[in-house]
């Protein structure tokens, strides 16, 4: 294997440690000993690609992608931004899926209880394959905040969970994704978990009026960033890439 | 927003827990509703593809020694004759990736697939032995976590690999080793996956 296929090394100061007390399920779930640094082999730098084939047309619309008897209830928000590498490149033809709550703060699944109810209209689930810019777009309604047991009274900021592939596999990434002046995001425990202030800002979406729809839809911004590749710092010189 | 390095690079996007509820997203079936009529990830190979079928599975435990019931897990690996897609994978559909959760009330999970031939080491390494590559992710932990499945009953293979030598002690390798039950006359894989404490398993950071 060509060696400049490889990937840089993860800076793990970006990241949440394992285990992070004030996020209490971590702290029995959160592996204790490090972890044992690999040089990636082809199982790390190759990947699953998905085409655009294998989705169905309103697969990145949650406003009508199950919809039953009309539209979900909420505010109509488009969520866009672009998938780059380390290296600043456009992260082209990748598997970008999201999932999130509805208005009300409630999931469609059998293990939520809250009291919020479900939104027949509201699945809260989609996705969609960055373009060759590594654009990406979808439409839904507003997620409302949620409580969780955690601290006595612990409540979720708006937020939509995001599930994004690159072209290997070790750029593998889950995150979320808040909404630009909430003022729950300084009291959240599970974004407290990324130790740095300037890391944790780069998981707010700015609210992009430009991008807007008027009269219909507000739109906000959001860019994710994966591991570059020393392929891409030197694409232009090495062969066989 | 994202603001370059001195040098031009871009902060890789911190991870987040993929929370209580990742079914929703990546296996909504598994939360109680169908919405897409494609389900990614449902099976690593087409039916008509090369190799032994075997069947891999394992429980995941937390520190307690409780069962995680409500974690993600993604399986990556070569074909039968040790080929990912991008180096001529032998299956029409060149997958070798699927996904499926632990079962909300046993904590098993599992995958029918086919057992992976040798991959090619990094250059200048061996051929590395039969493995799949496993990213958990759930509640609770805070970044996926990677591992490997190795086969307890591939000793000649396994004691070459490159991967499993550089894991020192003896006692952490044996926690990527899965062992073989036969099944309905069938290969069976088994390997648990413990997140913390007594028998952690070895997790890579790749
Ligand atoms: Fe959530």
């Amino acid at each position: 294997m060509n060696p400049a296929h490889e990937f840089v090394a993860r800076d793990r100061a970006q990241h949440p440690p394992a285990v992070t007390p004030i996020y209490k399920t971590s702290v029995l779930r959160g592996p204790h000993r490090p972890l044992i640094s690999l040089q990636n082999s082809q199982s790390e730098v190759t990947g699953p690609a998905f085409g655009n084939s294998a989705l169905g047309p309103l697969d990145n619309d949650l406003i009508l992608n199950h919809a039953k008897t009309g539209e979900p209830i909420g505010e109509r928000v488009i969520v866009h931004g672009r998938v780059l590498d380390g290296s600043a490149r456009p992260v082209g033809g990748v598997l970008v899926e999201f999932w999130q709550a509805n208005a009300g703060g409630r999931y469609r699944h059998r293990n939520d209880s809250y009291v919020a109810p479900i939104d027949p209209n509201f699945g809260g689930c989609g996705r969609t394959i960055t373009d060759a810019d590594g654009r990406y777009h979808f439409r839904t309604v507003k997620p409302g905040p949620y409580p969780y047991r955690n601290r006595v009274n612990d409540w979720r900021p708006a937020h939509i969970h995001f599930s994004v592939f690159g072209s290997g596999f070790a750029q593998r990434l889950i995150t979320q994704m808040y909404f630009e002046g909430d003022p729950l995001i300084r009291h959240d425990s599970i974004l407290a978990t990324v130790p740095d202030g300037a890391a944790r800002d780069r998981l707010v979406a700015r609210l992009d009026l430009d991008a807007s729809v008027p009269l219909d839809t507000l739109a906000y911004r959001w860019d994710i960033v994966l591991r570059g590749s020393r392929s891409t710092l030197f694409e232009n010189r090495l062969q066989g890439n | 927003m994202i603001t370059p390095d001195a040098l031009g690079y871009l902060p890789e996007t911190p991870s987040q827990t993929a929370g209580p509820y990742v079914h929703i997203g990546l296996i909504p079936r598994q939360a109680g509703f169908d919405i897409f009529e494609n389900n990614l990830g449902e099976a690593a190979f087409d039916p008509t593809a090369e190799g032994e079928r075997i069947r891999i599975e394992g429980r995941i435990l937390d520190g307690a020694g409780a069962l995680v019931r409500d974690a993600l897990v993604e399986i990556w690996q070569a074909d039968a004759s040790g080929r990912y897609p991008a180096q001529g994978m032998n299956d029409p559909s060149g997958r070798g990736w699927a996904r499926t959760g632990t079962d909300f009330e046993t904590g098993l999970w599992s995958f029918e697939t086919i057992k992976p031939g040798r991959v090619p080491g990094r250059r200048g390494h061996g051929r590395m032995a039969p493995h799949i590559n496993l990213w958990i992710v759930a509640r609770g932990i805070n970044t996926g976590l990677s591992t490997r499945l190795y086969f307890a009953d591939e000793e000649a293979a396994n004691a070459e690999d490159p991967v499993l030598g550089i894991v020192e002690q003896p006692e952490r390798r044996r926690t990527l080793l899965a062992r073989r039950e036969v099944r309905d006359d069938r290969p069976c894989y088994v390997l648990d996956i413990r997140l913390q404490g007594e028998g952690e398993t070895v997790f890579f950071d790749i």
